[in-house]
């Protein structure tokens, strides 16, 4: 562990939990819509639905989806930026039942396309996405990841693994969740390096698959 | 090179004939394989952030989002009077200062934690500043104290909602009596004896936080934590030794956050946070 973990991050305050891991949930949520955020409805569950304003949680997830890092100045006013942006922001509470007490589904979407995205702040700034557009997934942004939809059937991993493998590019951790047998699978894909955009391309290039997104580590 | 206890920062910087920060910096060198220029310029740049933030909050503007905090650590640098000594007055103003920051959603470095960010600060840059120490010197005492933090993490915890408020508070004011004890030329013996004091004697420390919001006791505690960590580099220079050592008292302090239940880590469910005034700071702060 790097002594910077403890002598740092360098952040906006009041929390690590509460406002600096909401920050990193808005980055990848913006990574991923990849697009203009016309609307984003965020709802807050478990105890975040109760401290979202004192701690600034509200203003964290909005500067997170604006681009913000988590020891940006901005964030602070985040909310004037977004009005200043013409997004229109929508905060409300919301019972996920079994999940951790510090999570958020955040609803992105513009006249083309619609994101929904689960995740929890887990403690000391670190984050897991838990969901995106309902297939499950378990991302932390630790590391650079590949995440995939792709059809559910024999070889598919295969094929992405193989083209990882040609360039030469190691994989550090790996998941695959379905929904239903034969039909649309999730797989995250956590590598030592970033990856480029033909490499990308290539991947995508791969009959079955259906979606790719990269997510730098954060 | 590796440590994994205070014991082993101790014997190593004896035993190289150096400081605890020489064994820091080179262990931080060999495991993130970044150059010693790059690992000082990145301490530096904390160090730009805690004097911020410093002169930040001591201007006194600013007010939190439950209106409770905001302002306290100027009412006490305008006091004409000072009652008790100068430098544990001006380590609490510091430290204040900072803890508002970070309530007032600032930018502060977390060191360890946001909730504990002030303590640090707070003490180092007064000591900095009374004996004319120039930012390199203050670097290596960042560099100790990050080392010793490093330690807890490893054997115990920093977290407040795993430990409770001993585990950041306590943690933060050991850090900084460690680091300041080396600031002064304190050898690495007696940098473990201040940093055992200051920890040992806020064991038990618990996380109740009113309305759930990182003010209420906790920008004030990063005061009293400053003050605390003086105490315990004023033993430590006159030789005086923690009974118990310091790796079993970080023990004793990861064995206490186990037993304390979770009404008192971070929950707002005990202590403090339901008192009378606790529940209506809540009730009162609804739109928080």
């Amino acid at each position: 562990m790097s002594i910077f973990n403890i002598m740092g991050p360098i952040m906006i305050g009041p929390s690590s939990s509460h406002t600096a891991g909401p920050v990193k949930i808005g980055n990848i949520a913006r990574l991923i819509f990849a697009d203009k955020i016309i609307t984003a409805d965020i709802y807050f569950h478990g105890s975040f639905a109760e401290t979202y304003k004192g701690h600034g949680t509200d203003r964290a997830i909005v500067g997170g989806l604006l681009g913000y890092t988590p020891d940006d100045e901005k964030i602070k006013d985040s909310l004037t930026y977004a009005k200043n942006n013409n997004i229109k922001i929508n905060f409300g509470k919301i019972d996920l039942k079994n999940t951790h007490p510090n999570t958020i589904l955040i609803k992105i979407s513009n006249n083309k396309k619609e994101l929904n995205i689960q995740g929890a702040s887990t403690g000391g700034g670190d984050i897991v996405i838990q969901k995106i557009n309902g297939y499950q997934v378990n991302i932390s942004a630790k590391y650079p990841t590949l995440w995939l939809l792709h059809r559910d059937k024999p070889g598919m991993a295969g094929k992405i693994t193989s083209v990882l493998g040609k360039h030469n590019l190691n994989i550090a951790y790996m998941q695959l969740f379905r929904k239903q047998r034969g039909r649309t699978a999730s797989s995250i894909i956590e590598l030592d390096h970033k990856i480029s955009n033909n490499i990308l391309e290539e991947l995508t290039a791969i009959t079955g698959i259906k979606e790719i997104k990269f997510i730098p580590a954060l | 090179m590796e440590y994994y206890s205070i014991k082993d920062l101790v014997e190593q910087a004896v035993s190289n004939n150096t400081t605890i920060s020489e064994i820091v910096i080179q262990t931080e060198i060999n495991e993130s394989e970044q150059t010693q220029k790059e690992i000082e310029q990145k301490m530096y740049e904390n160090i730009d952030v805690m004097k911020k933030a410093i002169s930040r909050g001591k201007k006194g503007d600013l007010k939190s989002e439950s209106g409770l905090i905001g302002g306290q650590s100027s009412i006490l640098s305008s006091q004409e009077n000072i009652f008790s000594g100068n430098i544990y007055h001006k380590a609490v103003i510091n430290a204040l200062a900072v803890a508002e920051v970070n309530a007032c959603m600032g930018k502060i470095v977390a060191c360890p934690t946001a909730g504990s960010c002030g303590i640090i600060p707070g003490v180092l840059l007064a000591v900095q500043k009374e004996l004319g120490k120039n930012d390199k010197e203050l670097s290596k005492a960042l560099f100790t104290a990050s080392g010793l933090g490093k330690v807890i993490a490893h054997k115990a915890t920093l977290a407040g909602a795993a430990g409770g408020c001993q585990a950041e508070c306590g943690s933060a004011a050991a850090m900084a009596a460690g680091g300041v004890v080396e600031l002064i030329n304190g050898n690495p013996e007696m940098v473990s004896h201040a940093f055992a004091l200051a920890l040992k004697n806020l064991l038990g420390l618990v996380c109740d936080p009113v309305a759930g919001l990182v003010e209420i006791p906790c920008v004030k505690r990063n005061g009293f934590a400053a003050a605390h960590a003086l105490t315990a580099v004023d033993m430590a220079l006159a030789g005086i030794k923690s009974a118990i050592p310091a790796d079993e008292v970080i023990e004793a302090m990861e064995q206490i956050g186990r037993l304390l239940p979770d009404s008192l880590k971070e929950t707002a469910r005990g202590g403090l946070a339901i008192t009378e005034t606790g529940k209506k700071i809540r009730k009162g702060c609804l739109k928080c």
